[in-house]
């Protein structure tokens, strides 16, 4: 099979080889040379930037026909509705230049193809032309430049004070979210203190640490609310890139990134809107990280304060993890706090503190 | 050097005609050897189809790699066995291995961006043009130049060699960032392959300087009488800008490359810094990972201007002399690359918005990234008005000048897109950028480097290449650029992540396999379209109908130099230099072109 496959193959070049040498030779004949540009090629080629020019634009056309309803839908976090409308802005800048720049290709260079007794026209230089053309950008461009940098320094301001504190932390080859517990506060931790129990390598001793949730798998955040992220890396750097949401931050080892934002609609919601009713958000990992960097994924679920807080307070605390069983007092007790805690507002975060 | 003395010998006896005899007799007398001639040869001509052989040999490489990464990715988890037939135990039972994936897409990237844009275009065309173009008889030194050559081969050979190591080659992306690419046991590719590469690419950049102090060094000093700066073609200026920010970026990354060697081999922390990996906690502290991105991209940009600008120099030309014009806006043209070229050096930041920068620092970036638009803007419109009125012959080298143009104006538009910091966060490092990259410096060099072939290769080797087959080339190349790349945009906004070795592990992402496929299909016409022009290149060499003398019409001092390949390029004296290179179609001349050694006649203002 492989050799038949060869063997035709390089009979096919042969045979074109004899064919090229056959054509040259009558062209000779005809007193002409194979590879002067003839009328017709010019005609031809014309034509065909004419029929690709059709095919480029429909196709244009038709993929944001079937494909644009395959996008992103609707941001759900507060700050993916400014960018996604600087998008929009951007792409009602470029669509039509787009289309502007390559109608006037096109069509120039089938007007103006090679005819006998046709003479180009001797323009070299145009100051006012140039003028225009470099006067225009500039102003477009510094528009955009305006907004874009106005959106962007709008979104990045630090997270308000009393936001929740959710840390994610990357390694080979999934996430783990830390939630800072009632004191809203992340205990510390060091990558010298990671072992088989303790995989993110959280101090003991540290008191915020204690009540500090670790989940797997998948994780929840209250709708309407803000919440802070802190992104660590134990190995490689990873990226957390969660698109409904419009976030994305790399994890880098050594080091703490932030981000923040406040998720506006719920799973249940986006299910909706989306006529799937399997809709889930996702955390992908976006920086190449290694053989399973594909596969790097935890499901978010965004829900209401109420659903939430059933959810969290029935994880256990660092503490409880760790440590031996302890008094089925305790455990109700700070169970029944938790659900307290994540009232984020400060004056909450206050009160648990002196609980504490 | 001996070849700068043989330059002064010819002036010598350029000078005095009636030593020609002599002279002939003496050149006989030490014909050149195969060896000299063919292998290690110090003369221009030949080091030019030297780097271009080699850049086709390794883009064979580096398309046949995509071809085997887009089945994995068109057709999830089918077998292919001719991907077990060339990757062996990489692709056991048909199906490509995830760690193989990685290290294809990361040796294809190297591969076209360094080998292929950077070594092949401007080693090839710089090579061959600098020197007639601007009427030398040959580069500054033909032993550096020579050395450029075989250094850029072994490192070629070095990156080939490296394919075939036991732990297969790097893995970690073009941009090798580290620490994935400084541990060996964050993947196999990280060991000895990583080592390879870094050898290699060091090798690399010691060849790509030779180059570009010798391209500088000539254009500055040895053009002939009357060739003024504001008399060089395009092409010249293109590749001098090219040679220089080659010059002031490239050590950087050597920088950057000794530092991650250090990190490797020597147990230093520039890069490295509270890493827990291989159930094990590495001794490395202090360091950061993101040092070695500003490093990188401090050459990273500036090198995808080293890719764009020959391939824009080689288009300016040939639209030119095709459309029979002038080019439009001759110095606006020359202001812009001079533009494009300074703002490369100060837009790197736009490749790491999201590495957690200070949210000023990223509205800065933002702010010199867009302004690049405004020159690459001027480029075209002065590219378009040059073909408005004129009286376009379409050969081969034209139709791909024009396909340069317009995949430059569908890429730098997203551009636009990705260099907004506020819209980068959400589609950094997906398919959109694929999609952008590919489009803007993929196909425009790749456009302007075909171009540049079908245009030179009479120059080259005396042979004409074949018409039919390089419209056929034409015409199937840009619908697979634009039926793969295209379709690239949508995947990205649909938030399709880009190193993926497959989508199908979210439902998320299930709608998008027939697109996919379609994106493979056309990956693979393309492929076959790059066989008939392999198929008319080395036909051609060999077999070509010969070429007549200046076929195109052209005004550059090049086509005034015999076919034949001379010693020193033209026989007597380099002809003088009286006008610019764009007096096409010029009112009140004979004919629609006029060489730059014509004289002005009398009376005739000269143009600019
Ligand atoms: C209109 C002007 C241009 C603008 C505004 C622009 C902007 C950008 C930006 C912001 C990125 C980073 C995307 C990300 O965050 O992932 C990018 C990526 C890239 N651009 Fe451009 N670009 C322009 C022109 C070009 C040109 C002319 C070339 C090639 C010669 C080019 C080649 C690349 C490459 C190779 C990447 C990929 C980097 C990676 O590995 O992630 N760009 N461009
Ligand atoms: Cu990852
Ligand atoms: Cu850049």
């Amino acid at each position: 099979m492989n050799w038949l496959i060869i063997f035709t193959v390089v009979l096919g070049v042969l045979a074109v080889a004899r064919l090229l040498k056959v054509m040259e030779l009558s062209a000779a004949l005809r007193g002409g040379d194979v590879n002067d540009i003839t009328e017709d090629n010019n005609k031809n080629n014309a034509l065909t930037w004419i029929v690709f020019g059709v095919l480029f634009f429909y196709a244009f056309y038709w993929q944001v026909k079937n494909y644009g309803a395959l996008l992103l839908p609707e941001s759900a976090s507060e700050h993916g509705l400014k960018t996604d409308m600087l998008f929009d802005v951007s792409m009602w800048i470029i669509t039509p230049t787009f289309f502007a720049t390559h109608i006037f290709l096109f069509y120039y260079i089938f007007k103006y193809y090679h005819r006998k007794g046709q003479k180009a026209t001797f323009f070299a230089h145009s100051t006012k032309l140039e003028l225009i053309w470099t006067v225009i950008p500039t102003i477009v461009l510094t528009s955009l430049i305006v907004y874009g940098i106005g959106t962007w320094n709008e979104i990045t301001t630090p997270a308000p004070q009393e936001t929740m504190v959710i840390e994610l932390y990357a390694k080979q080859y999934d996430w783990t979210a830390r939630y800072a517990g009632k004191d809203n506060q992340l205990g510390k931790a060091s990558f010298r203190l990671i072992d088989g129990v303790n995989a993110l390598g959280i101090d003991v001793k540290d008191e915020a640490a204690s009540d500090d949730k670790i989940v797997r798998g998948e994780f929840h955040i209250p709708v309407g609310k803000s919440v802070n992220f802190k992104f660590h890396s134990r190995d490689v750097i990873h990226s957390a890139y969660m698109p409904h949401f419009r976030a994305q931050m790399n994890c880098v080892p050594g080091m703490e990134t932030m981000l923040h934002f406040v998720p506006t609609i719920t799973t249940a919601e986006m299910r909706v809107k989306t006529g799937n009713d399997k809709f889930d958000y996702l955390l992908l990992c976006n920086k190449i990280c290694g053989a399973s960097h594909f596969n790097m994924q935890m499901k978010i679920v965004v829900e209401s304060q109420e659903e939430f807080d059933k959810w969290i307070s029935e994880k256990k605390t660092f503490a409880q993890e760790i440590a031996p069983p302890a008094p089925v007092a305790a455990t109700v007790d700070s169970a029944a706090v938790a659900a307290d805690s994540t009232k984020v507002d400060s004056a909450t975060v206050k009160v648990v503190a002196q609980v504490h | 050097m001996s070849s700068h003395a043989e330059t002064l010998d010819h002036g010598h006896h350029d000078a005095h005609g009636h030593d020609h005899e002599h002279f002939h007799d003496d050149h006989d007398h030490h014909e050149e050897s195969f060896i000299s001639k063919y292998v290690f040869s110090q003369d221009h001509k030949m080091i030019s189809k030297q780097f271009l052989v080699t850049a086709v040999f390794m883009g064979i490489l580096a398309m046949m790699m995509s071809i085997f990464f887009r089945l994995q990715l068109g057709w999830p988890g089918k077998s292919f066995p001719i991907l077990e037939t060339f990757l062996g135990k990489w692709a056991p039972g048909g199906v490509l291995a995830p760690d193989m994936y990685l290290a294809l897409v990361t040796i294809h990237g190297t591969i076209m961006v360094f080998f292929v844009l950077t070594g092949g275009l401007s080693g090839t065309f710089s090579n061959l043009l600098i020197p007639f173009q601007i009427g030398a008889r040959d580069m500054a030194s033909g032993f550096l130049n020579m050395l450029s050559y075989w250094f850029f081969l072994l490192s070629s050979v070095i990156m080939v060699i490296s394919l075939f190591l036991e732990t297969g080659p790097a893995s970690g992306g073009w941009t090798i960032y580290p620490p994935l690419s400084a541990l060996p046991q964050a993947m196999p590719g990280s060991g000895m392959g990583m080592t390879l590469w870094l050898v290699s690419m060091a090798i690399f950049i010691v060849s790509s300087l030779l180059g570009s102090l010798n391209y500088i060094v000539t254009v500055v000093n040895l053009r002939v009488k009357g060739m003024s700066m504001t008399r060089l073609p395009l092409t010249i200026w293109a590749f001098l800008v090219t040679a220089i920010l080659g010059v002031l970026s490239f050590p950087v990354l050597f920088a950057a490359a000794l530092l991650l060697i250090f990190d490797r081999s020597f147990g230093t922390s520039f890069y490295l810094s509270d890493i827990y990996i291989g159930g094990q906690a590495l001794e490395h502290t202090g360091g950061s990972p993101i040092l070695f991105q500003h490093l990188f991209w401090f050459l990273g940009h500036p090198e995808v201007y080293i890719v764009l600008l020959p391939a824009l120099g080689l288009t300016s030309e040939i639209i030119s002399t095709n459309a029979r014009k002038p080019i439009f806006g001759y110095k606006a043209m020359i202001g812009s690359i001079l533009v494009i070229a300074f703002l490369s050096f100060i837009v790197w930041g736009h490749h790491m918005f999201i590495t957690g920068m200070n949210p000023f620092l990223g509205s800065v970036f933002t702010f010199t990234t867009l302004l690049v638009a405004i020159p690459s803007a001027v480029k075209v419109f002065n590219y378009i008005t040059t073909l408005w009125k004129g009286n376009i012959v379409f050969t081969p080298a034209m139709l791909f000048a024009v396909g340069l143009v317009s995949t430059f104006i569908t890429g730098g538009l997203t551009g636009i897109i990705l260099g907004d910091s506020a819209l980068d966060i959400n589609i950094h490092d997906t398919y959109f950028v694929v999609a952008h990259f590919h489009i803007v410096m993929g196909a425009s060099a790749i456009f302007g480097m075909f171009a540049g072939v079908y245009h030179w290769f009479p120059r080259m080797y005396g042979k004409m290449m074949n018409k039919q087959l390089g419209f056929a080339h034409f015409w199937l190349t840009i619908v697979s650029v634009y039926g793969v790349f295209f379709p690239m945009h949508f995947l990205g906004l649909a938030g399709i992540p880009r190193r993926y070795y497959t989508n199908t592990e979210f439902a998320l992402f299930d709608s998008f396999s027939d697109i996919n496929a379609m994106i493979s299909t056309f990956a693979i016409l393309g492929a076959i379209a790059q066989c008939l022009f392999l198929f008319n290149f080395f036909y051609s060499i060999f077999k070509g109908a010969k070429t007549k003398h200046n076929p195109w019409n052209a005004n550059t001092m090049e086509w005034t130099a015999p076919t034949e390949h001379i010693h020193g390029n033209w026989p007597g004296a380099i002809p003088e230099v009286h006008r610019w290179p764009y007096d096409y179609s010029k009112p009140g001349m004979p004919e629609d072109f006029v060489q730059q050694t014509v004289p002005l006649q009398n009376g005739e203002v000269e143009s600019h």
